[in-house]
């Protein structure tokens, strides 16, 4: 029991932590690739910006525009926020840090992210604001289509380990991570891409496209709750990338340096891989990522399920 | 299913209208139906002003008609009032008033390409990019007349003054410099797949519709029209000197966004020459401040975003009986509707940061 609560209540710690530095570490990324300094007068390099940025949000006032759905309009920030905090469960960070291995816990993880489409439809539902309708549709859209290729392609790698448990698939990695594997890496590119979609970033940032829908669905939210939000879109950000190491980048598993070290440092590549691509990319076209998503992944991946499976049955 | 057009309220405060813009548009879905654009947030009664200024007097107004190119807006005024009083311009005057026009077209066409990017929601990258080479653009200016925005550096009958010492291994500095980072633009975004998939045959302007609509400047170009001023029909020193008129094929977003490349290229170009050639003398303006003028004349530049034409009517005052200003974005503006109709929402702020409007020649 106590053992239960000291793993949430630290889980809690570091998603807090882990999504203050990551908006640092945005903000520092995209400065370093625009020419310019970012944040440097808040502490050392600008470390304090995001509680600055936390107490500015929690000081703010909480604004409910006219003509709302009141229920959905609440909830959405929770619908968004919890399931990405559940998440956490069955994230192995070591051999030994895992809060829970649970035997079905890559569907658990599948199946809990998509929970924060709801949310996301919630918010542009209740908004009463034409942008939020229009982002939150988008969303839900984009996020439905590329859950079938994501999927597609964690199936590979259930079929390669027979396991659900991360704990399994990680020690099925033993001495050759799975993306050295030519059907695998292919998996982990399609992963990679439709992971970038779930948690709608550039180039796939359609829901929110800034320069478009003004902010989407969350245009018209305010103070803490824009904080839930911004907060999930972080932890969201990590649960794929830790998701994509543990799946496909040998998870917690290195030489020299301790486990957990060595899955925080593999996931945090794959996040400033997304940051970089976020910095570069233009955005596509709504009708593009759909096309995209069906015709081009969907395929891709189907194929390289059919293909794959054939060499194990041979 | 009950079915009903959305109607949405793009503006006037929205991301990417470029400035005070307001479209109303009406939407199936996400397919643009009809759109309608609404003008007036910006409006300053500027040619009324006219009527109580001097005619010097006038020329800060000038900066704020298109307030990324105000160079080039000072050069259109200054040019229309000389022909109305017949003034010599001294050649010194008349070689730096190319050289900061054809930057000011620089850095005009810099900020169009960034804020392109940045609508195709390439996320602020390639526009601080384009901001960091104007800010050397700014920088010169700065220099050479004081201001970063608003110049108010020409005079009727020449200049406010003379051209700083030492500023021409600076200009020199910055074309070295730019020629290399146009390289960059075209691997950053020219190429991009997805940038080319978001602008390829994306509202695509054909010649007809560009010269019914009055469609000038890189907009008119990137159809298929070899239509530039400064060759055609031209002022200042522009026979004297050597470039190319970059012209596009099919006339879609990706060709407007290319002309506007190749022309920084083509005034680097001109800056080049002109400084090559610099003459030795004064050119401050040794005309009054205040004068009288009687007549009509009309004078059109090539400025950045087209044809800039300043109408001026004299009757023996002070100031211009009327002085009507013919602004290119305003016409480029008008032609949105035709372009998007049948696109979808983010083909029309696509559309839109192509066509490179100015809202504050627009309303005026």
């Amino acid at each position: 029991m106590i053992q239960m609560v000291a793993a949430g209540l630290s889980c809690l710690g570091f998603i807090a932590v882990s999504a203050m530095f990551l908006i640092w570490l945005e903000r520092k990324v995209s400065a370093w690739i625009q020419n310019r300094l970012g944040p440097m007068r808040t502490g050392f390099q600008g470390a304090l910006q995001p509680v600055a940025d936390t107490v500015k949000l929690l000081l703010k006032e909480d604004i409910a525009p006219q003509g709302i759905d009141t229920l959905s309009w609440w909830l959405a920030p929770f619908f968004v926020t919890v399931p990405s905090v559940m998440a956490f469960v069955t994230i192995p960070f070591s051999s030994r840090w895992i809060p829970r291995d649970l035997n079905v816990g890559l569907l658990y993880i599948c199946s809990i992210t998509s929970v924060c489409v709801l949310g996301i439809f919630m918010a542009g539902w209740g908004s009463n604001n034409k942008y939020s309708l229009l982002g939150g549709m988008r969303s839900a859209a984009q996020i439905i289509s590329y859950e079938v290729p994501l999927l597609l392609s964690v199936l590979i790698v259930v079929m390669e380990t027979g396991t659900l448990s991360m704990q399994g698939i990680v020690q099925a990695q033993h001495g050759l991570w799975f993306i050295a594997k030519p059907h695998l890496a292919l998996a982990f590119l399609i992963y990679l891409i439709s992971a970038t979609a779930e948690v709608n970033r550039v180039p796939f940032d359609i829901p929110e496209a800034e320069s478009e829908l003004v902010a989407g669905y969350h245009t018209e939210y305010s103070g803490m709750k824009f904080a839930m939000f911004f907060v999930a879109e972080y932890t969201n950000v990590f649960i794929v990338s830790a998701v994509a190491t543990t799946l496909f980048l040998g998870g917690w598993q290195g030489p020299f340096l301790p486990g957990v070290v060595w899955f925080l440092l593999k996931t945090y590549g794959v996040i400033s891989f997304l940051m970089w691509m976020r910095w570069t990319l233009p955005r596509l076209r709504m009708d593009q990522m759909m096309s995209f998503a069906w015709k081009v992944l969907t395929t891709l991946a189907l194929v390289n399920l059919l293909v794959s499976g054939w060499m194990m049955v041979r | 299913m009950n079915q009903e057009e959305l109607i949405i309220n793009m503006g006037p405060q929205h991301p990417s209208t470029h400035g005070v813009l307001y479209l109303e548009l009406k939407l199936n879905g996400e397919i643009v139906l009809d759109c309608k654009p609404h003008l007036g947030y910006l409006h300053r009664s500027i040619e009324k002003i006219a009527e109580n200024r001097t005619y010097t007097q006038f020329i800060p107004f000038t900066d704020r008609l298109d307030y990324l190119a105000s160079m080039n807006n000072n050069l259109g005024y200054c040019l229309a009032v000389e022909k109305l009083l017949n003034v010599e311009v001294s050649p010194r005057a008349q070689y730096i008033r190319v050289i900061t026009a054809e930057l000011n077209r620089v850095a005009s066409h810099l900020v169009a390409i960034g804020t392109f990017a940045q609508d195709l929601g390439a996320y602020a990258t390639p526009l601080f990019y384009a901001f960091r080479d104007r800010e050397k653009i700014v920088e010169i200016f700065d220099e050479i007349c004081g201001s970063r925005l608003t110049y108010n550096y020409m005079r009727i009958g020449g200049l406010s003054g003379d051209m700083t010492a030492g500023m021409d291994k600076s200009i020199k500095d910055f074309i070295a410099y730019e020629r290399k980072m146009l390289v960059e633009y075209n691997e950053l975004l020219t190429y991009n797949a997805i940038f080319l998939a978001r602008s390829k045959n994306i509202g695509i302007l054909p010649k007809e519709l560009a010269l019914n609509y009055s469609v000038t400047g890189p907009n008119l170009r990137a159809s298929g029209v070899k239509w530039d001023l400064r060759k055609d029909e031209p002022y200042l020193l522009y026979d004297k000197f050597n470039f190319e008129v970059p012209t596009g094929i099919v006339g879609d977003a990706w060709d407007r966004f290319k002309v506007r490349l190749e022309e920084i290229a083509q005034s680097l170009r001109i800056i080049e020459q002109a400084l090559g050639a610099l003459p030795e003398g004064n050119p401050i303006s040794k005309v009054n401040r205040v004068f009288r003028g009687t007549g009509e004349s009309y004078m059109r530049t090539e400025n950045p975003r087209g044809e800039l034409g300043f109408y001026i009517v004299a009757e023996g005052g002070f100031n211009p009986y009327r002085c009507k200003i013919r602004s290119p974005s305003f016409s480029n503006l008008a032609v949105l509707p035709e372009l998007i109709k049948g696109l979808n929402v983010s083909d029309t702020v696509c559309v839109l940061g192509s066509l490179d409007i100015v809202m504050g020649e627009i309303d005026r």
